[in-house]
């Protein structure tokens, strides 16, 4: 166990820096410059060469993504190029407010999926099981962007109800700052739930077949007891993985929906610094970004490990 | 199952006229197994022709406005309104078949072949080359999707072949995982060894044992593939990342200047959303009855625990 867990880090640690160096490569890759952008066309030769030399971007590239790692193990993002903000209190500001929607909407999509996948999967081909089924399937074709746009459409058409535009900060209280983000967290989380519901269907169906369930059927345990004590708890496993997995799916969900619904989170900042070509702060987001996936993924391979006695590695 | 009985040259002498009820029986199987995923092919089918014949099926040109015609409801001459700019959304909506068609095939087929020669090659040769590809996709499957597609994007520009070209980098790395794990279990099979005990050479054994036997696989990712980039073409089209204006694309239908009109035209929104969804589910459906049919193996994703 000890080894696996060794070797897995490993692994994740040269992905991880490969991912960054995919990161520091990618913004640069855009065309125009941000000093053009920055100077419009007030510009001369000299002054663009000098703002360049400030913002260190005259210097060989292997040479800025040295210094750029550098800086971000010591926990230094640079700052923006545009605000002169740090990009690390920006983000320690937008995160948050992302995180928040990304567990909601897990929530959602937990709270979803899982419960229907066990009805489904109790009475495979009843009628729960074909309704649900049926809404696995509509929740799998309509993408999160235009189901938020039917969300914010429809009732304004029938009833004249508009969500409110205006972001409401955590100061004006709790309730208010919790409740503006369940539509866009059940929206979110809808296109996750679909998944989930499949599958736990799917592995229930598989567990419950198995000579250990007819064994405690046999000894007159409860429905409830075989189903969520004996057949749940291995069905949940490969829902794990596929757990973890829709984080990276909902991270990058986020981005449309925040920007529908105007939460100033990450994804949000991420569309306004590609569109300003503001590097350091697409690197940071990115490299944010994809240090959560790694570490949700290890985790989940290390909790997998936990959960499941038979794995051995 | 594709075994190696695939492999041996088809008679010559085998009468063409044959195969086609052949064909055709074999897709009313298929219907008869599969309702669902025949109602998906007939959706798919449907798309197809509407691209292909845009310009005949459509009453109107995409970019034409119709003098006094500006936020008409649906109506026997405007089937599904117009909109804010007074175009006929039913032309728009056709049209758009074509960029999510274009978009969806071009990006899947060079997806494939990316997917398939970085798969294949990782599996086959194996040893450091592999360790390295493979922490290449670790690393390139850590990012979400959209989030580097965007960055992609911003570093390649607007434009339809920047766009296929972003979205095919991205579907590669997922699908080269899957080729590279039925590679590895096809080169363990018997006829491989076989092949080799007789001195065939690397590129034939790759070309005549490997690729036919790991078809099947490539050809249920394709298809479970053009449904995701028919998605995610429409979501970057939807945020101003995909083709250009004026040409309509479904997800930029739904966005830009006419977001503030679709209160006082929701028929400008509803048709593209419906026109989105409908064509998604079409692949999903194919896709999933294929996978069904042709390789039950693969149902389910995450079966085994992902260990190194």
């Amino acid at each position: 166990m000890r080894n696996y867990v060794l070797r897995r880090l490993l692994v994740a640690v040269p992905s991880l820096l490969i991912a960054s160096l995919i990161v520091f490569t990618l913004p640069r890759l855009i065309p125009g410059d941000v000093v053009q952008m920055m100077l419009q066309e007030k510009a001369y030769g000299k002054d663009l060469e000098d703002l360049r030399a400030k913002l260190g971007l005259n210097r060989p590239i292997p040479v800025q993504y040295v210094d750029w790692l550098g800086a971000v193990a010591r926990g230094n993002l640079g700052e923006s190029l545009w605000t002169r903000q740090p990009v690390l209190a920006e983000l320690a500001r937008r995160l948050p407010v992302t995180a928040l929607l990304g567990v909601m909407a897990l929530g959602v999509a937990i709270l979803i999926g899982i419960p229907v996948g066990i009805v489904s999967a109790v009475r495979p081909d009843g009628i729960v099981d074909f309704l649900a089924r049926s809404a696995a399937i509509l929740g799998l074709s309509v993408p999160a962007f235009v189901t938020a746009i039917l969300v914010t459409l429809l009732p304004a058409i029938w009833w004249g109800w508009t969500p409110r535009g205006r972001f409401v900060e955590f100061s004006s209280g709790p309730a208010a700052y919790l409740l503006q983000f369940l539509l866009p967290a059940i929206i979110l989380g809808i296109a996750s739930a679909a998944g989930i519901m499949r599958l736990t269907r799917g592995m229930l169906l598989e567990v419950l077949r198995q000579d250990y369930v007819r064994t405690a059927w046999a000894k007159g345990l409860r429905e409830r007891i075989v189903v969520l004590k004996h057949g749940l708890k291995n069905a949940l496993i490969p829902v794990m993985t596929v757990l973890g997995l829709q984080v990276a799916a909902i991270a990058g969900g986020a981005v449309i929906i925040e920007w529908i619904f105007g939460i100033p989170g990450m994804g949000q900042f991420l569309v306004d610094a590609i569109v300003q070509r503001d590097y350091p702060v697409i690197q940071g987001i990115n490299l944010v970004i994809v240090t959560i996936v790694v570490v949700t993924n290890l985790t989940v391979d290390l909790v997998y490990a936990v959960l499941d006695p038979r794995i051995r590695y | 199952m594709a075994n190696s009985v695939g492999t041996l040259v088809a008679r010559e002498s085998v009468p063409r006229v044959w195969r086609l009820p052949a064909l055709a029986r074999l897709t009313l199987q298929f219907a008869r197994r599969k309702p669902l995923g025949a109602l998906g092919g007939a959706i798919v089918l449907a798309l197809l022709l509407m691209a292909v014949f845009a310009n005949r099926i459509a009453p109107y040109a995409y970019d034409q406005s119709i003098p006094m015609a500006r936020n008409k409801p649906p109506s026997a001459q405007f089937w599904m309104g117009t909109d804010n700019l007074s175009r006929d959304v039913w032309s728009r909506v056709v049209y758009g078949a074509r960029i999510s068609v274009t978009v969806g095939f071009a990006t899947v087929a060079l997806a494939t072949v990316i997917a398939t020669a970085v798969g294949v090659s990782s599996a086959y040769l194996g040893g450091a080359y592999d360790i390295a590809i493979q922490r290449v996709v670790d690393a390139w499957m850590s990012f979400p999707a959209l989030v580097v597609i965007l960055s992609l994007m911003a570093a390649l520009g607007p434009g339809l072949f920047n766009l296929i070209l972003a979205l095919s980098l991205i579907g590669s790395a997922s699908a080269s995982r899957v080729i590279r794990g039925s590679t590895l279990s096809v080169m363990a099979s018997p006829y491989v060894e076989a092949a080799r005990a007789l001195g065939a050479g690397h590129l034939r054994i790759v070309i005549f044992y490997v690729l036919p036997n790991v078809m099947a696989t490539i050809i249920i990712l394709a298809t479970i593939g053009l449904g995701t980039v028919i998605l995610a073409e429409s979501g970057l089209s939807f945020l101003g990342f995909g083709v250009p204006p004026p040409y309509p694309s479904w997800g930029a239908m739904l966005s830009g200047s006419g977001r503030s009109f679709m209160y006082y035209a929701p028929w400008m929104a509803l048709f593209p959303a419906g026109a989105i969804s409908l064509a998604v589910f079409g692949f999903n459906m194919l896709g999933d009855a294929l996978r069904d049919v042709l390789d039950p193996r693969l149902r389910g994703s995450g079966r085994s625990p992902s260990g190194v």
